[in-house]
């Protein structure tokens, strides 16, 4: 029973990392030894910025690695522009984790298709270090991945290791392009048809702006895939993490504690409501 | 010398064509072959064929004077490009330049358009396959349109 | 006083007069007296002196977005229903600080926060309302994650339930299967029975530390025809319902009909004032913020109360997911009827009328329900009164 959950824990700022213009990832570790509870892929944080307030912010490190908290945030508002002027040394609070996690233990066996649109890229992040740690137990792996423009895509380094390697198929794409760009252009659902993954055999998890979510999800349908076989990561607006402010409520779900990350099927119904 | 007949057979786009329609798109079908930084077609020029990419890759662009050449879309292996020679004007509407090496069977519009107009059941296969693709091609357009990536605040 | 030692299950009867001992009897053991007081007009829920400061002789007339208090003629304590107040007021406090902190040097440091053990004794709570905070009790301590403020003050509470003798006029526990007669959660539960020659309440003690309370307050055992007579107060009372709600299947009801046009009637009406939360014994929905004083050396943070009315309650990304007055009353209604049930196992509604009453354009969730309900059968009322007002209130 944890009657503590609303204390945030003092971290502090390990490393930062200009990852594209507006988005930052932020290393951290905990101020007083003892961290907080290991987390899995898919949960988040509520990370708090003093005296300014606190946001929602998915874990993007690697969950074998608990020593370091990464969280990739996009400067978009208040808490999170000021976020963006900490620097190494820096004090950060966090409360967590919370949430439900991608379902790497039922994938196991199978083959994994992750796919990512945009930010969404840094809650699958862990996911993509959690199999590539346990390849064997995995089938075929592939990760797509599409973002606005080619300077909005996260992660390139990482990218590049990941797409030399032979036990992983990396497909990228972007919305728009100049001409320098020799990679593909098109929306992240173009690149289903090129990934020859079996739809009877596959987890599919995917994570990304709500439309993209659900154009995704019609194609991996199309292409033969079950919905019990798809897993989304939702948002709503939250400030309590834990079910207790209400706010987060998406039909009877709290996405904080039901979700984020859910079984497609499970929510079907509520997604096609709209404004719930 | 060999025929297109099985080159055109084992293309995504003409998958379950009946072997006598697949005869008369041979006599509409060549080979063709650009190399990276060659344009295939350029926007304004007359629209007479249509290709179906073997391999390599093809960038839709459009030129906007103040930004330069924009990428629009990429199509490559297993992709059909242009559809301007279906409608009249008959005109390209964007420029389509080869990214790398790319081979493709084009097909040329008069000849198929006159076939077609010809042999109804021949059209009507064409436009089941084209449609599938324009209408995909419009819920991708439409997705890229709503610029999901981009930051609210 | 003394006799034969009392057990949990017993009914002894206490004289009106001996009232005050049992108020006397809690603050000499540490107690808060809280209980129903008349201010500005209505009846609330207010720290008690004595005896003297329950609404002896009044009662309310309860409708649609109307409510008024009336002098009864007679001296009875707890002649009327419920008021604008519900006891979340005291478990659940509308605004509480959770925490500050101090910066300092290399950053900040967060101060545990101070929580004080304050006894409470609630006198007067309504079977409605301990259905309503057992129904708190679910979210806030039953589960994986515990509020200790809650938790402290929950178990620092003695409760004095008051059995109805009096439906009010926008009541509907009977349908909620919530009253009138309290049958858990309380430590003593009093039936007030007041005729010609008598006044006096049957007490049933309800715990341990009920037994304790009452045995320095004099009591008697209660007579066959005295118990008779504190039943027949409440069976005339759970006639009297001012409403009633089938809630046969209701949560599918409402799950298959998120586009009924209903909805737009309603949106038609709702101010999106809120108010219903505000008097909802079981609406929990909270705000954090944070801030720091002038200087930035010290912060603070504090969770209030809110309202799933707002548009700030669902903004994310540059927009309100629900921006309709349709939106939220249908989310307020459905979540307090139906998807309540899927999270915590019970209804969201205890019938105790407080939203029908003090919603400003008279909004009756029972009637809202019933219209759902029967627009799904062959003759359906009318579903709206030929409205044409834009749904985006």
């Amino acid at each position: 029973m944890r009657s503590d959950a609303m204390l945030t824990h003092v971290y502090r700022v390990e490393r930062v990392r200009d990852e594209t213009y507006d988005t930052f990832t932020l290393d951290l570790a905990s101020s007083h030894g003892l961290g907080l509870a290991p987390f899995a892929p898919g949960q988040f944080n509520m990370l708090y910025a003093y005296g300014v307030g606190e946001v929602p912010i998915s874990i993007s490190g690697d969950p074998a690695k608990p020593k370091t908290l990464a969280h990739t945030i996009r400067a978009v508002g208040n808490v999170t522009k000021a976020m963006r002027k900490l620097n190494l040394g820096d004090k950060l609070g966090v409360r967590g984790p919370f949430g439900t996690s991608w379902p790497l233990e039922e994938a196991k066996g199978y083959d994994v298709a992750i796919v990512a649109g945009g930010i969404g890229m840094a809650p699958l992040r862990p996911s993509v270090y959690t199999v590539l740690s346990q390849r064997r137990e995995y089938g075929k792996v592939f990760l797509l991945y599409g973002a606005r423009t080619p300077a909005d895509l996260l992660y390139p380094r990482e990218f590049e290791q990941w797409q030399g390697r032979s036990d992983l198929e990396v497909h990228v794409t972007v919305d728009r392009a100049l001409r320098w760009w020799r990679g593909n252009v098109g929306v992240v659902t173009t690149l289903i048809p090129k990934a020859a993954f079996d739809p009877t055999s596959t987890i599919a998890m995917v994570c990304g702006p709500e439309v993209m979510m659900r154009f995704t999800v019609a194609e991996l349908q199309k292409r033969g895939m079950a919905e019990e076989s798809i897993y989304i990561s939702m948002e709503r607006n939250m400030k309590c993490g834990f079910g207790f402010c209400g706010r987060c409520q998406f039909g009877p779900f709290f996405i904080c504690k039901d979700g984020p990350v859910f079984r497609y099927d499970r929510i079907r119904q509520w997604l096609a409501k709209g404004d719930i | 010398m060999q025929t297109l007949e099985p080159i055109l057979a084992e293309h995504p786009f003409l998958k379950g064509l009946d072997p006598q329609y697949l005869k008369l798109l041979v006599g509409c079908a060549s080979n063709v072959r650009f190399n990276a930084g060659q344009f295939i077609f350029r926007e304004g020029e007359e629209a007479n064929q249509f290709y179906m990419i073997r391999q390599g890759k093809v960038a839709l662009e459009i030129l906007a004077a103040e930004r330069g050449p924009i990428t629009l879309q990429t199509v490559g292996e297993g992709d059909v490009l242009g559809w301007s020679w279906l409608i009249p004007p008959y005109r390209w509407r964007f420029d389509a330049l080869a990214l790398e090496l790319t081979r493709a069977i084009a097909l040329d519009g008069k000849c198929l358009r006159q076939k077609s107009e010809e042999d109804h059941n021949l059209g009507y296969e064409l436009l089941k396959r084209f449609s599938t693709i324009i209408v995909e091609r419009l819920e991708a357009t439409r997705l890229q349109l709503l610029d999901v990536y981009r930051a609210h605040s | 006083m003394g006799g034969p030692s009392l057990q949990v299950g017993d009914k002894l009867l206490l004289e009106r007069q001996d009232l005050q001992q049992l108020f006397d009897g809690l603050s000499k053991n540490g107690y808060r007296v809280l209980g129903p007081t008349v201010r500005d007009g209505a009846i609330v829920y207010d720290e008690l002196g004595s005896v003297a400061d329950l609404p002896a002789g009044w009662t309310d007339e309860q409708n649609g977005g109307s409510y008024r208090l009336k002098n009864r003629g007679d001296n009875e304590l707890f002649g009327y229903a419920a008021g604008p107040h519900s006891w979340k007021k005291f478990l659940l406090e509308p605004q509480m600080r959770l925490w500050q902190a101090k910066s300092t040097g290399d950053g900040f440091e967060v101060l545990e926060r101070s929580t004080e053990k304050n006894l409470s004794a609630m006198i007067g709570v309504r079977s409605c309302d301990l259905h309503a905070i057992a129904i708190q009790d679910r979210i806030f301590v039953a589960g994986e994650y515990v509020d200790p403020s809650y938790k402290l003050r929950r178990e620092n509470v003695f409760i004095v339930a008051v059995n109805c003798g009096h439906a009010g006029g926008t009541c509907f526990c009977a349908s909620m299967k919530t009253g009138p007669k309290a049958t858990f959660g309380f430590d003593l539960a009093l039936t007030e029975v007041l005729d010609v020659n008598q006044h006096y309440f049957l007490v049933e003690v309800g715990t341990e530390l009920g037994a304790q309370m009452l045995r320095d307050v004099s009591h008697r055992e209660a007579h066959d025809e005295e118990k008779e007579a504190a039943e027949g107060v409440v069976a005339k009372c759970s006639r009297q319902m001012g409403r009633v709600m089938d809630t046969t299947g209701i949560k599918e009801l409402l799950y298959r009909n998120y586009d009924n046009p209903r909805w737009d009637d309603a949106a038609g009406r709702c101010l999106t004032c809120g108010n219903c939360t505000m008097v909802c014994p079981t609406c929990f929905c909270t705000t954090v913020e944070d801030f720091t004083d002038l200087s930035g050396k010290q912060a603070k943070r504090r969770r209030r109360m809110d309202v799933c009315f707002t548009m700030d309650f669902s903004y994310i990304h540059g927009g309100s997911i629900r921006s309709s007055a349709r939106s939220r009353y249908r989310q307020w209604m459905t979540h307090k009827l139906a998807t309540w049930i899927d999270q915590f196992g019970v209804s969201g509604c205890v019938g105790c009328g407080r939203c029908i009453t003090w919603c400003p354009v008279a909004i009756d969730i029972t009637e809202e329900a019933r219209i759902i309900r029967e627009s799904e059968s062959s003759h359906p009322t009318i579903i709206s009164e030929g409205r044409n007002d834009n749904a985006d209130a």
